[in-house]
């Protein structure tokens, strides 16, 4: 019964998605100012899809808590002998269960739109859910015709075959459905800037109802691109914590787009420049969100993150991404000469360095498409190619550095426009950081050139994040302004951990008998014994390493050597052992034919810096949306109070005694 | 007039950029994208000492040695053909390096003829194989394809 319910409900949103679409779509017809009778009904449905939506999705989490093995999905990727937490993670750990994730996200930020948005005008706000609702309808399409999570097996299944024991961590509880949503996010930015260009709305009232969104999604992607990369990092135990994946490129490109938009919705909203090119960023960055879901869903890379594999449905995504991003660029090259040109601005001034830094965001994305899609387009003519750090380092960072000097600078100027002179002091100090930094690390031994450059800017960074602050009253200061600085110095934060981490890792393997001791960094790393130990559903051989620093206490590390029964797949659990100044990453691997086991450490300093950053962003972003909300309550607050003393005053008037004539 | 003027600056600045780093990233795949060879290829037609690029074939049966740090195995990789090509590693094996199994190895090829890897990329789960043996056309690869579904519809 619960699973023909979340069907039956998927099948209705449906139905109100082409309402919703239809009815937004008539709002568009009525004149300005007017409401359109047919119109009416895009609000309503919109609310009544999400609730349908996350109905659906409900039920899908129910059949998986109770691991209901008539339902073919719960029966190929559940177990009864789970634990709880694994069988509810499970509901989003495979294709159908987290393109319902999707579609319920998507069809929640759309009724929250349609609930709570009652700042647009009534035509872009129809306009807008007519696109949401179409967007909507494509991915109910995807889902029920040729993905249906809720399909019955004709005979139940005795017993499940399991989740994947990659999968089964901590980490898929939290990373799909922050991505998820960070992805979905963007398509109400995309439905947006899509209203506001269909009914030639682009200004700054505008701006500030797109911005939330945009920050929010932002946020999301930034925390789950975060956590990705440490899930990746601790348990993969290849002992790297990003590794240019097309998975994770697939994560990395809407969040480029995300950052270029987000900054220059501000601009919009603030100075009215930018028109155009923020709605192109608005349509962009939800292009390469539907890109990476298509390249993640379909299985067209080779990645070791890509579980589920199947050409059928990629066709699919593929015929839906064409079809929204080739509509949305023909709208926006039909659409975008009659958006009227912003106000203009010199080259040295806040908007020039926002622009900039906006092109080389691009040009970091376009670098990082090309290289993603590279093998793909090679492969039609029967070359097999890999793209690696190789290429995404260096070509990345030929942009990412001229970006970040800019990032460093441009808060301090002015809008509109300003004289370079007006910032010697800072100028100077940001380049003195920068070479004196570079130098002094030189000075103690070689590096490579890109940590030895990534040291130098964080350090700058890490200084200049701070400036916009000085000679300003710091309790004067307003929130988002706060969050612009943390947020800045994260990337500064993150940026000293990745270069930190290329520049003095060291790594030592070996094979040692029980009793040995290597020697790493100021380490000395003691197998004391190796032991099978079982858990819930694996068994596994654990190492206990005594690890002491300098000659000190020795702290104890179990890595392990898991394999898992159902299904039948072995994984290598890493031991961490996390100082303020770095971690220290333990593997074990097979035994020799002579007693000894194998083990590698590696000594990472400063490693942790990397997510603390991470962090930090998202916290600066979480902060500029605090920020913003305050103002706008305020604000609301104020013209509240104002309509109340005008109401009271008018009843005054009334209840005054009129003078006689 | 002038509006229109910055607009147009602004459009071919970004252009130009986008182009650059357009051609940039053409440039240096060319340069940096890392080939496939099966150990026939490979055999036939080696890549240039220490050109990083990845070889993929059958790790073949009683091949595999470790050498006596405990860390370093030999082992012959084997394709279609009778060619075989030798493969040094330092580290730790993937779980499901086994004898007769696929195995798709990152490296160059030493002066010596050996192939050094400096990543090994063996069955990583029962639904993953490296993409690159999906062509391999024995009846190994049909076996692996029939290992590799479970758990697919």
């Amino acid at each position: 019964m619960i699973p023909e319910i979340g069907l039956a409900a998927l099948w209705l949103a449906a139905a109100l998605a082409v309402l919703q679409m239809v009815s937004g779509a008539f709002a568009l017809k009525a004149a300005e100012g007017a409401v359109n009778p047919l119109a009416i009904y895009a609000r309503p449905a919109a609310v009544v899809q999400a609730f349908l939506a996350v109905l659906a999705f409900l039920m899908l989490l129910w059949s998986f808590a109770i691991t209901d093995l008539s339902i073919k999905l719960v029966a190929s990727n559940s177990h009864s002998m789970k634990p709880l937490l694994y069988k509810l993670t499970g509901t989003w750990g495979n294709h159908e269960g987290s393109m319902l994730l999707w579609v319920g996200v998507l069809a929640l930020s759309g009724g929250l739109l349609a609930g709570f948005e009652k700042r647009l005008p009534e035509r872009t706000m129809g306009a807008t859910l007519a696109v949401q609702g179409f967007v909507a309808l494509g991915f109910y399409a995807f889902l029920l015709l040729s993905s249906n999570p809720f399909e019955r097996l004709p005979v139940p299944a005795a017993e499940g075959t399991g989740l994947n024991p990659l999968l089964q961590d901590i980490g898929l509880a939290i990373h799909p459905p922050t991505l998820y949503a960070g992805y979905v996010g963007l398509s109400v930015a995309f439905s947006l800037a899509m209203g506001a260009l269909l009914t030639n709305q682009v200004n700054p009232s505008f701006a500030r109802v797109l911005r939330p969104w945009v920050l929010g999604a932002w946020v999301l992607l930034t925390f789950g691109i975060t956590a990705g990369s440490y899930w990746a990092y601790y348990e993969l135990g290849w002992g790297g914590w990003w590794f240019w994946d097309p998975v994770e490129n697939a994560s990395l490109m809407p969040w480029l787009a995300a950052t270029a938009l987000m900054h220059s919705v501000s601009v919009l909203a603030a100075r009215d420049a930018l028109r155009t090119w923020t709605i192109m960023l608005g349509v962009l960055a939800f292009s390469m969100s539907m890109l990476g879901t298509f390249l993640v869903r379909s299985g067209v890379l080779t990645s070791v993150h890509a579980f589920a594999v199947d050409p059928e449905r990629g066709a699919f995504i593929l015929g839906l991404l064409g079809l929204y991003i080739g509509g949305a660029f023909t709208i926006f090259a039909l659409r975008a000469g009659a958006v009227a040109e912003g106000k203009r601005f010199a080259i040295a001034s806040r908007e020039g360095a926002l622009v900039f830094n906006n092109v080389m965001l691009s040009a970091i994305l376009a670098i990082v498409l090309l290289g993603t899609l590279y093998p793909l387009l090679t492969e039609v003519f029967d070359v097999r190619v890999s793209v690696g750090p190789p290429y995404f380092n260096p070509a990345g960072a030929i942009f990412a550095i001229p970006m970040l000097l800019v990032m460093a600078v441009g808060p301090l100027l002015r809008w509109k426009s300003d004289k370079p002179a007006r910032l010697q002091f800072e100028l100077a100090l940001i380049a003195a950081l920068v070479i004196g930094v570079i130098a002094l690390v030189s000075f103690f031994g070689q590096f490579p050139l890109l940590p030895l450059l990534g040291l130098g800017l964080a350090a700058a960074l890490a200084v200049a994040a701070f400036l916009p602050l000085r000679g300003r009253n710091l309790a004067r200061v307003p929130v988002a302004t706060w969050g612009m600085v943390l947020a800045h110095f994260g990337i500064a934060v993150s940026l000293f951990g990745m270069a930190c981490e290329g520049a003095f890792s060291q790594e030592r393997l070996a094979a040692v008998a029980p009793g040995g001791t290597e020697q790493i960094g100021d380490f000395a790393v003691t197998l004391e014994s190796v032991t099978p130990v079982a858990g819930p559903n694996w068994t596994a051989i654990e190492a206990r390493l005594a690890v002491s620093r300098d000659g000190g206490e020795p702290v104890i590390l179990n890595p392990q050597a898991r394999n898992f029964w159902s299904p039948p797949q072995s994984t290598s659990e890493s031991a961490l052992l996390t100082r303020w100044d770095g971690q220290l990453y333990a593997v074990i691997g097979n035994q020799a034919e002579d007693g000894r086991w194998q083990i590698r450490v590696w000594w990472k300093p400063f490693v942790t810096f990397i997510w603390y950053g991470g962090l930090l962003i998202a916290l600066g972003g979480i902060l500029a949306i605090a920020g913003r909300v305050k103002v706008d309550v305020k604000r609301r607050a104020a013209v509240t109070k104002g309509a109340e003393r005008r109401a009271d005053v008018e009843a005054l008037d009334v209840a005054s005694p009129v003078p006689a004539e | 007039m002038k509006a229109k003027h910055q607009r147009l600056i602004l459009v071919i600045i970004a252009l130009v950029a986008i182009v650059g780093a357009g051609l940039l990233a053409a440039w240096s795949l060319r340069n940096q994208a890392n080939y496939f060879y099966l150990p026939e290829q490979m055999a036939s037609a080696p890549p240039e000492v220490g050109q990083a690029v990845r070889l993929g074939g059958m790790v073949k049966a009683g091949s595999i040695k470790t050498e006596a740090d405990g860390v370093t195995v030999n082992f012959l990789v084997t394709g279609n053909t009778a060619d075989a090509i030798p493969v040094r590693y330092s580290g730790i094996l993937p779980d499901l390096f086994v004898e007769n199994s696929g195995v798709v190895a990152e490296g160059s090829l030493g002066p010596d003829g050996v192939f050094l890897a400096t990543n090994l990329l063996a069955k990583h789960d029962e639904n993953y194989v490296p993409k690159e043996l999906e062509g391999m056309g024995t009846d190994q690869a049909a076996k692996m394809a029939a290992e590799t579904t479970v758990g697919l519809k």
